[in-house]
Formats: C-alpha cells, structure tokens, sequence
C-alpha cells in the first residue's frame, strides 16, 4: 500500500488554504454569486463520469423542498484510487469547507459523508474534526453569525461494495436498504436521499469548490486544458518507482507521467481503475483530460514482464463479485466475459466467440442499468483490442495454458 | 433528517411518479414525443412503455408487472432515446419533455436478443418437465426472439435444492429469472415481507430470513408471487398425483367442494376470455374425472353466514347490550386462510376479533365426513374430501392440526384451479364443449351470496342481505336495488360503508334462543369495512390499532388477495386488474342470474339445522364442528 506520504502537490488542490476561508468568504457572497463562479470555474465532478458541478447544485439549489442534503461521496473504491483518503485525512478543511459552502448555496442543513466501510479507522478522527469545527461554529447554528443559517455534516459508514459509490445505490445504502442502483430519470437532484433534492459531489470535487470559492472561477480555470479545467488527483500504482498521489494538471500526457512517475519499460496503462481503459505504448501520447483518457484517479501501470490477461481476469474477477446482481447484463454478462478470459487462458476458444463476447460487451455498455455493467466491459474490449497479439499468441505458444 | 415511515422506499424501490395533472387539458399537461418518427401526444409522465402501449407498439417485458411498481431490472424493455447515451429501459421512463424514441433499432434488437440469451444461459430445467410450460413468459421471449440455440450456454446442473417445505408454495430457484416479481409481490403488493434478494452479482438469489425453508417464515401462502412469476420458479404445492389414485382406487369415495371463483375463472385455462363462468360445464367435467359426487362450496358459504352472522349479531348483544368487555368488536372474517395467517403473525393480539367461524371448505370438511356420511351410510375412513379452490392458502388451512373435528382430516386435499384444469386436460376433455349440469345433493344448491364470495366485498354483501333481513324482517331489495349492496362492491382497496337499521322486525325462530329481541339495534348504525389485499390489511389493522375509524366499525370482511378470492393464488396465470374485474363480473353477473339470492333462505341450510344442527347456528355442537380457533404465531418464529 502507498503510504500518503508519497505525494506531488500541484497548484490547485494543494495550493494554499486557510481553514474555514472558503466559508467565510461564501456567506459574504450571495448564492447566485457562488453558483456563478463555480460555472465560470468549469469544475467537472472528480468522481469520474464528469458532470458540470455547477448544473449539479444549481438544479439542487432551484428546486422547492422541504429537505435538501448535500452528500459527500467518499466511498472511493475503484480499484487504484486512493487520492480521496489523502484529501480526507490531510486536508479535511477542503472538504468539509465545501459541505458547508454547499449547505449553504443549496440550502440544505444536513450534510453527510459517505465513507467507505474500509476507512472505518479515520472516523473518529473526522468526526473530531466536526467537532472542531462546531466548537468555531464553522458548522451548527447561525454559523459564522450568519442568522438562519444552520448545517451540520454527519458520517455514515458504508458496508463495502463497489456499487454504492454509484450515487444512487449509495443513497439507497444510506436508506438501509439494498445497495442497487435507482432508475434514472429521476436523478438525485430531484429525487434523492430520502426522495428529496440531493447533491452528491466526489471528495476531491468538493476540495476543488473550496479553492474556487476563495480564489475565483477564472482563478482555477486557468489551470488545465479548456474542457479538463483545474487540476486532477492521480493515484499512481503499478510497475513505477515512486508510485503516489499526484496532482497534476489536465492535459498532462501519459507519456510525461510514466517519466514524473519513475516508470520504465511500460507495457500499458490502466487509466480510471478496472472500469476504465487499458492503453497500450502507441497511445502514451494521450492525454488525460475529460475529451481524452478521463479518469476518475486511478491510473496502474503495468511493465513488459505483466501477463495482461492475468491482469484482465483480475478485473473481471473483481466485477463478477461487485455487480450487485440487479440487471440481467451486468449480473451475467460479467460472469460470460470471465468465462470468455478463461476459455482464452486454456485455449479452448474461437475467434467468432470472443467476437460475441465483444458484442455482448458492447450491449452491456448500453443497456445496464448504472455505471458499473456499463463501464465493466470497457477493460474486456480494450485490453483484447489493444493486446491481442500477446494475448492470442501467448496462448498458441500455451503459456496460459 | 426525514422520518423513516414516512418516506419508507421499500427494497424493490418505489417508482418514480410524475404526477400527472389533474385536467391534462391545461398547459402542460401533455407532452409531445416523437415515436418511431410518428409524433405522439401522451399525458405528462407516462412511461415509455405505456406510450408504446397506447401505439400499439409491442415491447418486450419480463421484470414489468402492472400489479406491481417499477423495477427496471431485466432490461428487456430497452429503447432509444435520442441524445443519451446509454438505452433506456421503457417501463421506468417517464416522458417530461418532447423525446425522440426508438423501439427497434440494431442496438436495441441486439441488447434485446443477448439479455434473453443470458436470462437463458442462467435457467436451469427443460421447458417440457415445467409446469409452464406453454404459459411461460421466458419461454414465449425465447419464441418472440427466434432463439435456436444457447448462445451463452446453458446450465447443466442445478444450483439450488427446491423448497418444498410449504403446503402452498413450492420455490424451484433454478428456473428463477431474478426479475423480482415475487419479492416486489410480497413486499409493496402484499406487505407481507418474506422474499428478498441476498447476495451479490452473480451470487444473487432470491431467499427468506437467514435461508429458512418457506414453511418456517411469516409467509401467509397468499400464491400471489406464483401468480405473477413468469417462469416456473415458484409453483403451487400439487396434489394431482395423490388426487388420481384416491379416484383410480374403487375403495375411496372420492368428493369434491368446489369454490365460487374457480368456475370464473377456470375456462381461462382454456383458452377462453376472462369472464366466462364455466360452473355446469365443470360439474359435468369434474364428473367424468371420477369424482364421485360434486358438491357446490357455496352450500357452506352460507352456512357460514349463518354462523358468522349470528356470531357477528351475538358480539354486538354481549358487548353493547350486556357491556361485556371480553367481546372484541369488530368482528373480522375468517373465510380467507391467507388473512388469518397475516393476522396470526402480525396482529396476534387481535385473534379474538376473527370471527370463530370455519372458513366454508372447512365447514364443508367438516359436514361430509360427519352428516354427509351418516346420511349416505359411507364409511368416512374411506372419503376423500378434496377442495377446488382458487388459492394456494387452502392447502396450509386443510393441513392445520386443528382441522380434524370430524374426526378425520376434515379436508384431504386442496386442489387450484389451474391443477384442476391440468386433470381436465389429462382426462382428454375440453371443458367449454361439455354438456351442462348441476352439483349433487344435498350440497348442491346454493345461494348467490355464496356465490359472490368470490370477489372482495362478497362475504359482506351476503351478510348484509342475511342480517337486514333477519333484523327488519323485510325484504333486502327494500333498502338496496336488486339485493345488490353496491357500497361494499369494487376494488377499491379499502372499503367502508354506514348503514343505517332504522326499524326492527320480531326475532326469526333460529335465533330465539340467543336474542329476546332487536330494539338495542333499532336506530343503530351498522358501520363495515371491506378490505382486500394485506398491505390494505395493514392500513386498516394500524389504523385500528391507533383507536381510527375502523376500530368503531362492527364487522371488516378481510381477504388477502387483491380482489377476493378471484385474484387468489391458485388462479389462472396471468393476472391484472382487467382480468380480476371480468372474473368478478362473471360472479355478479351469475348471481343475478339465480332466484335463490340470500344465505338464510337456502332450504338445504335450514334442513342441515333441523336434522344435524337442531339447537342452531352458534350452538355447542355447531361450534363443535362449524368454529374453530387460532394460534398465536407473531413475526419470530425460533
């Protein structure tokens, strides 16, 4: 395990921050003003699926409820990521700030992080900083002086699966119900937590929001490409020498990372975990940004000695495990795409099936119901696309046999 | 933060309801989609699907049911919708704004066919050993789609042992399609609460409370999850077999009850339009089988009036009359075996309020191995008393120990309407062509109010027409047109009437021993309720509970199916709500047709009291054999 020790800081996100700031400076401002910034920052989840923050809270802050909640997503469980426990542990003014920043803009008055079962140890420690922060009255009542206006951030524990970092099973979980994903339309913003309106921002978005509060939209979309603003957190893994967390602009290339990284004879690279894309060495002069290789964090990486099959059996693996058994293309398309791998490792297969198997990828990625069928097939078809000939002729010299 | 009852989404999840406006002539209160290119105006809010529907568009369907609320979870309903991304499925869509949908394009065929493919790859068993086969829903997807071979595999051993453990439902998980009806059925439809799904990916599977067999959990064998499993997962427990070789064996004296809702519905099960009645027809089938004789249940549906009316009148003397604060009103009805389960494990304290009254099958049970058999000289070792029903409940109910006041097992066997038509079938026999005829006596003659139990509401209705008759002494049709007591008709789910007793004739003779006479009823108002389906059971028990309006009612007839007896679980598979209301349509409509309309005038009844029952209705040997009691279950059970 990296320890979080093993950081770059880089401009945004680790660029300096006065504890509370961000607050203060909101409840200063006028809510409009602060959606109006957020917009100008351009600021895109950090979740992984990229959607405009500000859309998000304007849609939350708009509509008539009698409840409003304002969720922090911190169920970081894609395979590779680990940014979020860095962001939480080191720097919880960032996060937090923002809940209350949110709280405020939305208007809402409970706030509550969505913490990964297996972070269960940095509870007590968050939860002594909420009581820092009620002790300033950075959270609770008339916070700041601000009359009327009142929030407080609970923590809820998640139990573990992958799916509940899926916004609405993450809901449904907090519901104490099933962790599986709603139908959608409608989503959250309208019909969330409890049924009423509900923001649900990644870790690292709300970090971000922070920043822009204190130092502007333009302030932060100077950073990054014109679609990718700001910076990203990057969990680096793998086959590399000084493996972290990163922070890096938007349009860094792999290829610039690989050497940040200490990374050599790179084979491929796993961009945005298991339900992201494999890159092969003629793509490393992608870059990372929503219009290329987007990621939610994780990036592994993977050198010339790694067995890539082994490599994708080991996602496949993980998502036959981690669907939450729901719908029929996600539940039991994963189990014949394992299958599939296994038929590959003991060369019993044929090219028309794997065909198949490709194109049932292809329905799983449109007809699922949420994010994970949809996205599982994506490591399947890249890395049989992308490494076929040492996938296909590894078999027929039988080393996966 | 939100109350958790208020707001309670239930496991399957409560589908997102665009509520539509009241006038959708006001602005707004349509939408205008493009459908396969063809403009279409629906109101705001409807689901794709429901918009195809209206189009005649087909879409294919296995997780949707109309009974129940939206799951979206098989995928099969998948459409286009331009500008997203993913498909949608159809039956969790609701239209808000001017979309552009497209139900069959090359995407949509293709994620179509391999969903079915997988389903199939996954469903253990072979459509000619399933009970299904020919009526189930993956079988006929398979046939829509032109599946020709297993493009995933297929599973060759099963996972799961069968469940076996109920006398009502059988769960066979190998042939399970995950589409939760079953769980969605017993959880918002019935709020009953048994079936869930555990486990994960492809570990999911559906199961009770710690995997406990089905006999060891509150389930109150209503069968409404067989009726809306679309493949053979969950089936009734099926007596043909024992059935056949007690006719095949020349020894037995083989006699069958039937209920009135099979005979509504059972022509369905050949192919004919819900809402026939079949009743001579089966008499004659029934016959043919080799039962020996066929009797009509509805005998001891108002032989049940009887009792339970009197009981009912009897309650309210004690307790308004005589104050007596051990009486518990309102008096429930006891006629529905799925009821008094739900009542016994989740409303134990209120077991007083069942009315002591055998439901009309046992009674029956009780009667032919007693007087029936005095009367014909048989020996009642050698009868077998099986009991048509339209309910999967029946078949627990004959099986309570206390059920034995003959002596005997009252009742041998409960037998469905559909495994009934399966031995027509088996018989070489089509029943829409048999010749006509009536049920033996001397069960065979009934009133129409027997009858009409069949469907929610019925059992009140032919208490009313008995009770205001014997309280007035005047004719029913005086007070309610054609004797149809349309306040307590309908599917509305609960149902609650006032009916005022503005004057009081003398005592009847069968009731002289129990009551000096009416004038504590005169000027009274009698207040029911008629509830049907248990989560509507649930609103009225807690509402009870909570000292409501429904604690000053006098007599809530309870059913736990939606719809009666009609909708039970031993019914023709499909169903909705168009079919229960021409099913019900068919009782009433048979009822009507009858001259002999209330319980207390059905001279068969009366002799039974003369020869058998000489002290009347509610008398020591009465209850004897006509009452019963109840057992405290409650909702843990070690």
């Amino acid at each position: 395990m990296t320890t979080n020790k093993q950081k770059r800081e880089g401009a945004v996100i680790f660029s300096e921050y006065e504890r509370g700031s961000a607050i203060k400076k909101a409840l200063s401002m006028g809510r409009d003003d602060i959606l109006f910034e957020l917009r100008e920052s351009k600021l895109k989840g950090r979740g992984g699926a990229g959607f405009p923050t500000s859309t998000k809270w304007m849609l939350v802050a708009a509509a008539k409820a009698e409840e409003k909640y304002l969720i922090c997503n911190a169920d970081e469980g894609e395979p590779g990521t680990f940014k979020d426990r860095v962001l939480l542990l080191e720097y919880p003014e960032l996060v937090f700030d923002a809940m209350v920043v949110g709280g405020y803009t939305l208007g809402a008055k409970h706030g509550v992080v969505y913490l990964r079962g297996e972070y269960e140890y940095m509870k007590k420690s968050l939860e002594d900083y909420l009581e820092a922060m009620r002790k300033d009255n950075l959270l609770g009542n008339n916070i700041l002086g601000k009359e009327g206006f009142n929030f407080d951030i609970s923590i809820f524990l998640g139990s573990g699966a992958y799916v509940c970092g899926e916004e609405t099973a993450l809901i449904e979980s907090m519901e104490g119900q099933r962790g599986e994903a709603r139908n959608k339309p409608p989503y959250p913003v309208n019909t969330g937590f409890m049924g009423m309106p509900t923001a649900v921002n990644n870790v690292e978005t709300l970090a971000a929001v922070s920043h822009i509060v204190v130092k502007s939209g333009a302030w932060f979309k100077q950073h990054g490409t014109d679609k990718s603003t700001g910076s990203k957190l990057l969990s680096i893994s793998g086959d590399c020498k000084k493996p972290g967390v990163y922070e890096l602009p938007w349009g860094t290339k792999i290829s610039e990372l690989l050497e940040l990284v200490g990374a050599e004879n790179t084979k491929a690279v796993q961009v945005g975990g298991a339900s992201g894309i494999c890159l092969s060495r003629s793509e490393f002069d992608r870059t990372l940004a929503y219009e290329d290789a987007a990621t939610g964090g994780s990036i592994m990486i993977f050198n010339e000695n790694r067995d890539m099959l082994k490599v994708l059996k080991n996602f496949m693996e993980f998502f036959v495990e981690e669907s939450c058994g729901q719908c029929t293309p996600c539940r039991i398309g994963n189990v014949k795409l394992l299958e599939g791998i296994e038929m590959i490792e003991r060369g019993e297969y044929t090219f028309s099936y794997i065909k198949k198997l490709k194109d049932l990828g292809n329905t799983m990625k449109v007809a699922s119901k949420c994010g994970l069928g949809q996205s599982s097939p994506n490591s399947f078809i890249s890395i049989l696309d992308n490494f076929s000939d040492e996938i296909f002729n590894n078999v027929n010299g039988g080393s996966h046999a | 933060m939100h109350k958790k009852e208020e707001l309670r989404a239930p496991v399957s999840q409560k589908p997102h309801v665009v509520e539509k406006p009241e006038n959708i002539d006001t602005i707004g209160g349509t939408v205008t989609l493009e459908l396969n290119e063809k403009k279409v105006t629906v109101p705001l809010g409807t689901t794709i699907l429901d918009a195809c529907k209206e189009n005649n568009i087909h879409i294919p369907t296995l997780c949707h049911h109309e009974d129940l609320c939206v799951a979206g979870v098989c995928r099969l309903c998948v459409v286009e919708v331009e500008g997203m991304r993913t498909l949608q499925a159809s039956c969790a869509y609701p239209i808000t704004s001017p979309i552009k949908v497209h139900t069959s394009t090359p995407m949509v065929r293709q994620a179509r066919k391999h969903i079915i493919d997988l389903l199939i790859s996954e469903h253990y068993g072979e459509c000619y050993s399933c009970f299904r086969n020919n009526n189930c829903e993956l079988q006929s997807l398979a046939k829509e789609y032109g599946v020709d071979h297993y493009n995933f595999g297929h599973i060759e051993k099963p996972r799961y042992e069968v469940d076996k453990s109920s006398y009502s439902v059988i769960r066979d998980m190998d042939k399970c399609v995950l589409c939760k009806r079953c769980v969605r059925t017993c959880i918002d439809l019935q709020e009953v609460g048994v079936l869930e799904a555990v486990g994960r990916g492809d570990q999911t599977r559906i199961s009770t409370f710690l995997d406990k067999p089905l006999a060891d959990v509150v389930c109150i064998n209503c069968g409404q999850c067989i009726n809306r499993c679309p493949t053979g997962a969950l089936r009734a427990n099926d007596p043909r077999d024992e059935i056949w070789e007690a006719i095949d064996d020349p020894k037995k004296h083989v006699i069958i009850q039937t209920a009135p809702s099979p005979r509504a519905a059972i022509g369905e099960e050949f192919g004919q339009e819900p809402g026939l009645s079949y009743t001579k027809e089966m008499t004659t089938a029934l016959r043919r089988i080799g039962f020996d004789k066929v009797f009509d249940t509805n005998f001891t549906a108002d032989l049940t009036i009887m009792e339970e009316g009197t009981e009912l009148i009897l309650r309210l003397y004690k307790a308004l009359v005589e104050k007596d604060n051990s009486v518990k009103v309102p008096q429930f009805t006891s006629c529905s075996p799925g009821w008094v389960k739900y009542l016994e494990h989740f409303y134990p304290e209120y077991i007083d309020n069942l009315s002591s009254a055998k439901s009309p099958q046992q009674m029956f049970g009780a009667l032919i191995k007693t007087y029936y058999a005095e009367k014909n000289g048989i020996n009642p070792e050698d009868i077998v008393s099986v009991a048509l029903m339209p309910c999967s409940a029946k078949k627990f109910e004959c099986n309570r120990p206390e059920m034995h006041d003959s002596g005997f097992k009252d009742v041998d066997y409960g037998l469905t309407t559909r495994e009934l038509a399966q031995m027509i079938k088996e018989a070489g026999i089509f029943l829409p062509e048999m010749p006509k005829s009536n049920f033996d006596n001397p069960f065979g003659e009934a009133s129409g109010a027997g009858l009409i139990f069949g469907a929610t509401g019925g059992v009140m209705e032919a208490a009313i027409r008995t009770v205001y008759e014997l309280i007035t002494g005047k004719n029913v049709e005086d007070f309610f047109e054609n004797m149809n007591v349309t306040p307590v008709r309908g599917f509305e789910g609960v149902k609650y009437a006032e009916l005022p007793i503005t004057e009081v004739g003398p005592v009847p003779d069968i009731l002289k021993p129990l009551v000096p006479n009416w004038d504590w009823v005169k000027g009274a108002t009698l207040k029911v309720a008629v509830v049907h389906g248990t989560a509507n059971a649930k609103k009225v028990m807690e509402d009870i509970k909570a000292g409501g309006k429904f604690s000053e009612c006098h007599f809530i007839e309870f059913m736990a199916c939606p719809g009666g007896c009609l909708g039970g679980g031993g019914q023709p598979i499909p169903t909705n709500k168009e079919i229960r209301a021409k099913r019900a349509q068919a009782i009433y409509n048979e009822d009507e047709s009858l001259t002999l309309r209330k319980s207390h005038m059905n001279e068969n009844v009366l002799r039974l009291y003369e020869e058998f029952l000489p002290e009347g209705p509610c008398s020591h040997k009465s209850h004897k054999l006509l009452h019963t009691h109840y057992t405290e279950r409650g909702k843990y059970i070690a």
